[in-house]
């Protein structure tokens, strides 16, 4: 066996960039492939909770106990991806007391920090909290940013030498002699950085060890060595508000439920959610009652949500497991906590680990393991750095700092760049070229997107998660095409963008924005999305884009009156047609 | 006591201006009454008549023939072809700044888009930019405007396939201008040819202009420019660049705020002026009197209700964009005198699935008669004496057949005129 083991990770979600963060800092050669964009699956799919644990600390503790570990690494390594809004567990009057009592001891049981404070109190601290909550439970969740921090996860992996593919499939599990040594990945075709190896084509990676963190996808993953990996997906609804109804996390205090959960994200809060086993985590069905539910039981908690504008609803899916033999009914019963199924064990197929369940809040722990048992098959014992050393972006990362000054940007601008970028501010935004913004509705500029696409080619989805441009109330309305523009003006190490990869990847991204927005066409946000309608149709012609249709015979339309006195007007052709309306 | 008129037109947009001149025009006594902007100043300002059919058909060379094929209860159909003529005589009469009236076939248009649009009238700053004109073209972008992307605008029109060729460059605005300034300050600095400093030393900015422009032109004689070449004088300013430059100098219609659409609305509420009649803006109309008739409208003004009445009322407040449609979770509704708006109860059958598919919430509105008033669900007038014009109407996808300028001046001339007639 070769002295630097090859491991190939299967899913960019947290679980699979952790690990090949981890590994490829243990000095293992890695190589990750994702299907779609880094976070396509769960991981981009989430209301952004950094949990204290204290949603945990009544019906499972050992998982309150590693979140709330968590929560303060995270805090530490990854600075710029938190904003500690704190939480409350709130209680109604037809909540019951001995709950609220359990979810009392149980975050003292687990070391949560948890303090009591009256329903007054509460809404001093969140004054559009309903006014008949009886008391609350402060704890110290937060709001995380999955993208940046899956983003940020990946640009250390390559760091320390791992290879990242998006967009890549895999298509088949290579065995031999009954052993797994490697995957068959797809290229999905698509110039740019974002293709290697042959364009629309296919490539074997062979490997020393595979491991499987492609979550919800786990089972068709396993089904390529027809391995059995009962996966249970679960979706839930998320829907985004415009504005931060509510600057703290806000939980309901009560056993479980769908709709319990507001969670200020960014300049948005996220109502969440419901749970609900499906067949498949591609393709469920994305139903209204789901988020009339969310508006109709939240505004329990926060009246005004009921008036509220949304901007979109998005579903995820829970790659829920739980070992044979459990059998729950209930989606919501079954335990958040995470397996690992070595294959060798269980089903006599070396060579390959899957990795299911777990939360997001654990993401780093779970990697932490997995990357221990890898090391154990190579006989490797090489310790665990991620714990200690902070992701790009969160080094030495002050945030207090005069934009303005400093990038010439006005301030609210300024400042959310920086928030955003943490330490890699400097070398992101230092520029002499002119820096206008692009995305006004999230303050993005273009600097910030021309890095962006340096990390990730010709697909503004990317583009689009690493900055938030086209994420705020106008849903890319008025920067879509700005954001098309950047791109065919890109010039990433020598490669450029033409005018048909610009086309493709605009039509792509206000395509994806729009299927979030349908779920929120009412009041304000129906009145957007006639007016983007409207710019992208009538101002653009982009609904009848000549250059994806049929050719146009120009010489049949008007070539102009004579405009004769007009300077330069002598070489104007004139179609010798009268002038009645001058 | 009320404050009276013959006619009193509610909303201060395309639709609303033809309805409150054309019915001025007719000698009646007329009051405008506007509450925010007019959604002309989120539209390029380009004056479409009908550019596609409702089946897609498309782009269309001359958009009158196309009307008697259009559905029943589209506007068009309800008006007739010879009204839809005569309004748009009315329009060439009273804004002498655009052109197309020459001839009833479509122009067709570059947009910031990088496509290109078929229209029916366009203003004089855009002429220049004909995709039909077999002229080579330069087209040139500021850095810091990222709306107007020269060289991309050219790639596209290019793959568009004009009957010429098609250059994009960009370059720095003279002067150290703020990253964000306003389209307005462009057009203000090209008109006053006001200081910039560049290099240390002070210039006029469209002296300044002129020399950046100057060497980037190579054989073309046409030379377009995003939509700041001045704000009220933007002929003057068009005419100093082509005289310097020895090209002509062209406008890309543009993104909100477009100026072209706010000189529109400008000409507009000049010509309402001339004719003799009356405008108040700034706020909302919010309720009124009557049962089968509309007897006064309330105006909110700080908080005080006060009264308007008239004869007869036009009712253009606009569409989903304008909130003259409105809705929630369960209903659409128009939100002033609640006339019937057909809608599924379900509001996931409001939308369809692709970003440019077929949107039944495009077609948002109240249904009208031929004499344009509105009808409640029997079929029968909300009012005797209320008459809708422009996106308040349903019947019509505007942006899907780029008609939507069509639609409100139509509209509102025969609103206009038969509010008028009626009222005398």
């Amino acid at each position: 066996m070769a002295s630097t083991p090859h491991v190939v990770v299967i899913g960019g979600g947290s679980t699979g960039i952790g690990i090949a963060r981890d590994l490829a800092m243990r000095d293992l050669d890695v190589t990750l492939v994702e299907q779609g964009n880094l976070t396509h699956g769960t991981t981009g799919r989430m209301h952004g909770l950094l949990h204290s644990g204290g949603r945990y600390a009544v019906s499972d503790q050992a998982s309150a106990k590693e979140c709330i570990q968590e929560n303060r690494v995270l805090r530490d390594i990854a600075s710029h991806c938190v904003e500690m809004t704190g939480g409350m567990f709130v209680k109604r009057p037809e909540d019951s007391e001995e709950y609220f009592q359990k979810k009392l001891d149980g975050c003292r049981e687990c070391d949560i920090p948890a303090e009591v404070i009256s329903g007054e109190e509460a809404r001093k601290r969140e004054p559009h909290l309903a006014k008949d909550i009886d008391k609350a439970i402060a704890v110290p969740d937060g709001a995380i940013d999955p993208f940046r921090l899956v983003v940020a996860n990946a640009a250390s992996a390559e760091q320390h030498g791992a290879r990242i593919e998006t967009h890549s499939p895999v298509t088949d599990l290579l065995i031999e002699d009954g052993e797994v040594v490697g995957v068959e990945v797809e290229h999905k075709s698509g110039p740019g950085i974002r293709v290697h190896g042959t364009e629309g084509g296919t490539e074997e990676i062979r490997a020393d060890y595979v491991v499987n963190a492609s979550g919800a996808w786990a089972g068709q993953i396993g089904d390529m060595a027809d391995v059995d990996i009962e996966v249970r997906p679960s979706k839930g609804v998320m829907t985004i508000m415009n504005i931060r109804q509510v600057d703290t996390v806000i939980n309901r205090c009560r056993p479980k439920g769908d709709a319990d959960i507001v969670v200020p994200h960014e300049t948005t809060a996220i109502l969440g959610t419901t749970d609900e086993e499906v067949e498949d985590p591609e393709d469920y069905p994305e139903e209204q009652w789901e988020v009339d539910l969310m508006i109709d039981t939240l505004k329990e908690l926060v009246p005004m949500l009921d008036e509220a504008r949304t901007i979109r609803s998005f579903w995820g899916v829970r790659p829920l497991y739980e070992p044979p033999d459990v059998g729950s009914e209930d989606p919501t019963d079954i335990t958040r906590d995470f397996f690992l199924l070595d294959h060798e064990e269980r089903d006599d197929l070396p060579g390959m680990t899957s990795i299911v369940g777990g939360k997001f809040t654990t993401y780093r722990l779970m990697a932490e393991k997995i990357s221990d048992h890898v090391c154990e098959q190579f006989g490797i014992e090489r310790e665990c750095r991620t714990a200690d050393e902070p992701l790009p972006g969160s080094e030495d990362f002050s945030v207090l700092r005069d934009y303005m000054e400093e990038f010439g940007l006005r301030s609210p601008v300024g400042r959310r760049s920086v928030e955003r970028l943490g330490s890699r501010a400097d070398e992101v935004l230092t520029t002499d070229d002119p820096n206008p913004v692009i995305c006004e509705c999230e303050g993005v500029t273009r600097a910030e997107v021309q890095d962006a696409i340096e990390q990730s080619g010709s697909d503004l989805n990317a583009v689009r998660i690493r900055t938030r441009a086209s994420m705020g109330n106008c849903q890319g309305g008025m920067c879509v095409h700005r954001l098309a523009s950047e791109l065919h003006e890109a010039n990433v190490d020598g490669e450029t963008f033409d005018e048909t990869v610009a086309r493709e990847a605009w039509d792509e991204l206000l395509q994806e924005r729009w299927k979030g927005q349908r779920h929120a066409l009412w009041g304000q946000q129906l009145s957007q999305a006639m007016l983007n309608y409207a710019l992208h149709a009538t101002t653009q012609n982009r609904d009848n884009d000549p250059a994806d249709g049929e050719p146009i015979d120009f010489a049949a339309f008007d070539a102009g009156a004579d405009a004769s006195g007009e300077p330069g007007g002598a070489d104007v052709a004139a179609d010798g047609g009268e002038r009645d309306g001058y | 006591m009320a404050i009276e008129s013959d006619v009193l037109v509610i909303g201060g947009g395309l639709a609303g201006l033809s309805s409150a001149i054309s019915a001025a025009r007719e000698g009646a006594d007329v009051r405008l009454v506007t509450y925010k902007q007019s959604t002309l100043r989120q539209a390029s300002g380009l004056i479409d008549v009908l550019g596609y059919t409702p089946d897609g058909e498309g782009p269309l060379t001359d958009p009158y023939s196309a009307i008697p094929e259009l559905p029943d209860e589209h506007p068009y159909r309800l008006l007739g072809e010879d009204t839809v003529r005569e309004a748009m005589s009315m329009f060439d009469e009273v804004v002498d700044t655009y052109r197309g009236g020459h001839t009833d076939t479509n122009a067709l248009l570059p947009t910031y888009g990088g496509t290109v649009k078929p229209t029916a009238r366009y203003p004089d700053g855009a002429a220049a930019g004909l995709a039909s004109d077999d002229r080579d073209l330069l087209l040139v972008g500021f850095e810091a405007m990222p709306d107007f992307d020269a060289p991309h605008v050219a790639a596209h029109l290019e793959a568009a396939g004009v009957p010429f060729d098609v250059r994009g460059e960009t370059i720095q605005f003279p002067g150290d201008l703020q990253d964000d300034a306003k389209v307005t300050r462009y057009a203000k600095l090209l008109e006053k040819n006001g200081p910039v400093e560049v290099r240390g030393r002070e210039r006029g900015a469209r002296d300044a202009l002129v020399e950046r422009l100057n060497p980037l032109i190579e054989d073309e004689k046409r030379v377009g420019l995003p939509a700041v070449l001045g704000d009220a004088d933007a002929a003057g300013v068009r005419a100093a660049l082509e005289a310097e430059l020895g090209v002509e100098v062209f406008e890309v219609p543009a993104t909100p705020p477009s100026l072209p659409g706010v000189r529109l609305e400008d000409r507009l509420f000049e010509a309402f002026d001339e004719a003799g009649g009356n405008f108040e803006s700034g706020n909302p109309v919010v309720s009124f009197d009557g049962q089968n008739r509309v007897e006064t409208v309330y105006v909110d003004k700080q908080s005080a209700r006060i009264p308007y009445s008239a004869d007869q009322f036009v009712l253009a407040t606009g569409g989903l964009v304008g909130k003259g449609v409105e809705s929630d979770r369960e209903h659409v509704y128009e939100p002033i005198f609640d006339c019937h708006v057909e809608h599924s109860e379900d509001r996931y059958d409001w939308f369809d699935e692709a970003v440019f598919g077929d949107h039944p919430f495009a077609g948002f509105g109240v249904d009208p008669d031929t004499e344009l008033r509105p009808l409640d669900s029997g079929g029968s007038p909300e009012f005797e004496n209320l008459r809708a014009a422009g996106s308040v109407l349903g019947g019509h996808d505007f942006a899907a057949e780029k008609s939507g300028s069509g639609v409100s001046i139509a509209t509102g001339y025969h609103a206009g005129r038969l509010a008028a007639q009626e009222a005398q």
